[in-house]
């Protein structure tokens, strides 16, 4: 786990992260997944991956709106919104 | 007899797999209760969920696998009855979770068969795998100069991803399979295939080869294009760029890019020019989806007729020809439309009269079968008319006229304006004694050779009975009267 | 004299019902206590206003014959994980500083519905994600309990502010949130009951998403009985949770008939830790037998795949923890730090709004998804899962209950077991297993290290059999006796 992997990851998952940051981090993780590596002394070879602690059939919906229509609600919380009052969140502009 | 673009060092073949993003028809979004109608006041169709707040849940839809279901099944595909959800992650304005929940490593419908009818004959497309997907929402660039506005009324609605297997050839073959599977998907009801609303976009992965090579070079891919008409543009446009860069000793990047139909030019994508690691990880807000094979069954049992079947039985029952038979199936409101007409009158003469009379009008106005100013049973009726010879073809186009412009049952239109058809042959042969009388110089005309003035006989006839004398009465008396 | 700040829920429910004080009196007493603990820094938000409207409509409907149930009334603390409607939830992030939820989350409502009063919302580890609640934006927490050698201590996490409160004698119970420990072990900690729930038996729709698979609400409590009590309120189905199970809630208090005769009690070898220390070994064994002599059946068992149930965790709770936080951008809510682009605004939005810890988990969850890594990390958890899972399967055909110590120490002091990360995880080690197999499981406090702090024993169950759990916790409790009381009550600085 090197620096550059830091940076990376770290673009990935959209943290700004610092030049004298990545080398803690990198030691940290270098140091946990080392921790983690223990887990190859395992066979899991004729394992399967666990898909939910749940034994059940996934519960399901009825086709029906019975939601939305309040776009106050939704939009209340946003930390930017049109000046104009127009029912929009904003982010700065994208060029695509 | 392939398709082949000729380039300077010899010819090229172009290799076409597509993607088509159909959103499923259902009342509410895939994960929550909020509507999907077009058109909305923007965010007003957004629930909690769709918002991705804090804490919030998604609990799918349940008429969504049925559509799911219902498509594969009417594409000949195979069903999975084991299929789990996947987030693919990452980060973009009209994504509020910063994940789509999709489908990765088990989609619900598994490879499946389209066939197309192109003027070479039936070719076989196909299909990899359609799986259910979240829509994103919508980013308006143009409303601020600084900002981007969101709209999240789309997202989270239903989608069905249909990806084809790189089997397409040419751009016809790309354009002819997206109306094909958008026909097929307005049979079955499980998509409203509307492009320029946006429930039906195609994307286009090109790339070229020399031809007679097998192996497959580096794809681009063209996203959201929104009619066939820009897909067959873009796909002819992008496989001529590819082409020139070969030539020219360069190499192809793998990269998404978008066609600009107003510039004909397809262009790269800067924002998603980097690479993307989707992290694809099966949901943990949710259950794997397990069907039964009941379930399955029981959705084949209420498939509708699709088209390929309709045409083979408009042919055969009908005795159709296989152009009208093709027009007609091409859309499922023209189909039942003229099932319809055909139910009340004799199908071969429908089949005419729905694919020349009617769809001039139609053309001439820019209106749909649907908005048809002719109800099909008035047309059916109309129809009928000619069919048991109550009028004759010409009076049926002026009382159709009548028709298209005020609406109206055509046999009121018939009797209000007395246009009955005489088909009483001692009134025809009266008219035409009287005729005959009063031109000695025409009926001489005829009696020596001149066979061709029967015709104007005819048109004569045609103007004292008002139109309304059976014209193959009148020829078959005419030719013994004046002979 | 009754001290209004000294009674179990149990005790609160009779006092209310036999009309000794009314809830606005006895919520005002906890209003006060809040006020004169703020040093503890164990609430976030306070809600007094909130606590003395629902105080007062409990006594209008005690009044007029209406009392809703064991909760009305009764005042509590809800961990700042909980989404409540009109009042600011944090998750202890700076990143949700402001965020003022139009909802309330499932856990929540139906406790408002069942009359519970909330005095406002507790500190806690940033987005769950710690073990001593020296994470949070808002600082970190201190234990009640302390010794004389001028340290604070931490009270355990995530659910620190929880603990804290409840220990501390400032609500009569609180809501905490447990994903691998951060119910039990701060209750160990802090000489407090405190439960994890079978998964699925609470809902999870509006409470801050850390980790999906793991997450579940859960009471934290005095008591054995009022954990049961409480609990029977919190859970429940609730369709907008599709990992919610449909399971009927049974009656958990009447569960604790007090007797676990012929009960088979499992004895975990492998909990048994290299370097396991004497203190917490002597515990354990002395709740041995406790169960010995009251009738139980003590059998050895082996959960072999144990020692890896930390490191699996600390791949998949990191891995779902880095999805789910992606929604915290800035564009819908929260912290928005500005940017020339939206990249930019997302980084320094996240970068800022995320302390260390979080981003750390953050960071190691992308990296196990991510393309090459996915199989040799992410899928090989989900394998050891399995094992793990399949081996409690297997134990539980021959025992009834386990029991293991909560936590392999006592409170360390604010400011410990930083240098490296692992060490701080390994607080969980006892507790992590249960979560991974989405199991029941309870701390109950049961003696004091011999520096004179708390230490919990742990019980594992069955799924959906929490009655066993309070059962066998309520008879450990009443011979364990523990009634001993943090310095902080004892008026001890």
């Amino acid at each position: 786990m090197d620096r550059t992997t830091i940076i990376d990851i770290a673009k990935l998952a959209r943290i700004k992260v610092s030049e004298d940051e990545t080398e803690n981090l990198a030691n940290e993780l270098t140091n946990i997944f080392d921790w983690i590596e223990q887990l190859n002394e395992v066979d899991t070879d004729n394992v399967n991956p666990m898909t939910s602690v749940i034994d059940m059939v996934m519960p399901s919906r009825v086709d029906e709106v019975n939601d939305g229509n309040d776009a106050e609600r939704v939009l209340q919380n946003a930390p930017d919104r049109p000046n104009d009052g127009r029912n929009f969140y904003t982010v700065p502009k994208v060029i695509e | 007899m392939s398709y082949t673009l000729e380039g300077e060092t010899g010819e090229w073949e172009v290799v076409i797999g597509l993607e088509v993003h159909a959103q499923i028809m259902s009342k509410a979004k895939l994960f929550s209760g909020a509507a999907t109608e077009f058109g909305a006041a923007p965010n007003t169709q957004v629930s909690l969920v769709d918002a991705a707040m804090p804490g919030m849940l998604p609990v799918i839809n349940k008429i969504c696998i049925e559509q799911a279901v219902r498509t594969g099944l009417g594409l000949n595909a195979k069903i999975n009855l084991h299929s789990v959800f996947e987030r693919k992650n990452y980060f973009y304005a009209d994504l509020p979770q910063g994940y789509q929940i999709s489908q990765f490593q088990e989609p619900i419908v598994g490879e499946g068969v389209v066939t197309l009818d192109m003027p070479e004959g039936p070719r076989k497309i196909g299909l990899e795998r359609l799986h259910m997907e979240q829509d994103a929402g919508k980013s308006l660039h143009d409303q601020d100069p600084k900002m981007t506005f969101i709209d999240l009324n789309r997202s989270g609605v239903a989608l069905m991803e249909i990806v084809s297997k790189p089997d397409l050839r040419s751009p016809e073959e790309a354009g002819e399979y997206v109306r094909k599977l958008r026909a097929i998907l307005r049979y079955l009801g499980t998509c409203d295939g509307n492009m320029e609303q946006g429930s039906l976009r195609c994307d286009a992965n090109v790339s070229v080869r020399p031809f007679g090579e097998t192996t497959l070079r580096t794809r681009t891919e063209i996203k959201n294009i929104n009619s066939v008409r820009f897909v067959m543009a873009a796909i002819e446009h992008e496989a001529r760029r590819q082409i020139d860069i070969y030539e020219d000793d360069g190499e192809i990047t793998q990269e998404t890019r978008l066609y600009d139909a107003d510039k004909d030019e397809t262009r790269s994508m800067r924002s998603k020019e980097e690479a993307h690691d989707y992290r694809y990880f099966p949901d943990p807000d949710l259950l794997p989806i397990i069907l039964n094979q009941e379930f399955v069954d029981d959705i084949k049992a209420t498939l509708p007729e699709l088209p390929d079947t309709k045409k083979s039985r408009f042919i055969s029952d009908f005795g159709l020809s296989v152009d009208d038979a093709t027009t007609l199936i091409a859309d499922v409101d023209v189909a039942d439309f003229f099932e319809s007409v055909a139910k009340f009158s004799e199908p071969k003469l429908a089949a005419n009269w729905v694919v020349h009379e009617l769809f001039a009008i139609l053309n001439r106005d820019g209106l749909s079968i649907l908005e048809s100013p002719v109800s099909s049973e008035n047309l059916g009726k109309l129809v009928g008319l000619i069919a048991d010879n109550t009028i004759s073809g010409r009076i049926a186009k002026d009382v159709f006229e009548v028709m298209v412009n005020g609406g109206g049952d055509p046999a009121n239109i018939i009797e209000d304006k007395g246009l009955k058809q005489i088909t009483d042959t001692d009134e025809i042969e009266k008219m035409i004694d009287e005729l005959i009388e009063a031109n000695p110089e025409q009926t001489q005309q005829y009696k020596d050779g001149n066979l061709k003035v029967a015709g104007w006989f005819v048109g004569q006839m045609m103007k004292a009975s008002s139109g309304k004398a059976n014209p193959q009465i009148v020829n078959m008396l005419l030719q013994k009267k004046l002979s | 004299m009754i001290n209004l700040n000294n009674l179990t829920l149990t005790e609160a429910r009779e006092g209310l019902s036999k009309g000794d004080y009314t809830s606005i009196e006895l919520t005002k007493a906890h209003i006060n206590a809040i006020e004169a603990a703020r040093d503890l820094n164990s609430f976030i938000t306070e809600t007094p206003e909130v606590a003395l409207e629902r105080a007062a409509a409990s006594d209008v409907r005690r009044a007029s014959g209406n009392a809703l149930g064991s909760m009305d009334g009764i005042p509590i603390a809800v961990k700042d994980l909980f989404c409540t409607e009109g009042v600011q939830t944090t998750a202890g992030s700076h990143i949700l500083e402001g965020f003022t939820p139009p909802y309330e989350s499932s856990v929540t409502q139906n406790l408002r519905d069942a009359g519970a009063v909330m005095l406002g919302k507790t500190n806690m580890d940033e987005f769950a994600m710690g073990s001593a609640n020296i994470t949070s934006y808002f600082g970190a927490v201190k234990n009640p309990w302390s010794i004389d050698d001028g340290k604070d201590r931490v009270p355990g996490g995530s659910s620190g502010g929880s603990a804290a409160a409840v220990s501390g004698h400032l609500a009569i119970a609180a809501t905490g949130s447990d994903t691998g420990g951060s119910i039990r072990q701060p209750a160990s900690f802090a000489g407090i009951v405190g439960m994890k729930p079978t998964y699925g038996r609470c809902s999870r729709w509006g409470m801050v998403a850390f980790a999906s698979s793991l997450d579940q609400a859960g009471p934290m409590t005095r008591t054995v009985q009022d954990a049961a009590i409480m609990l029977r309120f919190m859970a429940g189905y609730d369709e907008k949770d599709s990992t919610s199970v449909n399971q009927t809630i049974p009656d958990f208090e009447a569960a604790m008939t007090g007797n676990v005769k012929g009960l088979r009690v499992g004895i975990p070898n492998e909990y048994r830790l290299d370097g396991l220390s004497g203190e917490v070994d002597k515990l354990w064994m002395q709740g041995v037998n406790v169960l010995k002599e009251a009738g139980a059946e003590l059998i050895e068992i082996s959960l072999p795949h144990t020692k890896y149930a930390l490191p699996t965790y600390y791949i998949v709770a990191p891995a779902e923890a880095s999805s789910n936080l992606a929604r915290y951008d800035g564009v819908r809510y929260g912290l928005r730090i500005p940017g020339d682009s939206l990249d930019e605004m997302y980084e320094n939005t996240r970068g800022a709004g995320f302390g260390e810890e979080v981003r750390r988990r953050i960071m190691i969850g992308t990296y196990v998804l991510s393309a090459g890594y996915y199989d040799a990390y992410y899928v090989k958890a989900m394998k050891l899962r399995t094992l793990i899972l399949e081996e409690f399967q297997r134990a539980f055909e021959s025992v009834d209950v386990m029991l293991t110590p909560t936590t392999p120490s006592a409170a360390f002091a604010i400011g410990e077991r930083m240098d490296d990360p692992i060490q701080m995880y390994l607080n969980d080690v006892f507790t992590v297993p249960a979560s991974l197999a989405g199991l029941p499981a309870i701390s109950v406090p049961a003696g004091l290290s011999e520096e004179g702090l708390p230490l919990g024993l742990h019980l594992i169950t069955k799924p959906f059999d929490e009655e066993t759990l309070f059962r066998v916790g309520g008879v450990l409790e009443a011979a364990v006796k523990f009634e001993a009381k943090p310095r902080f009550l004892r008026g001890l600085a």
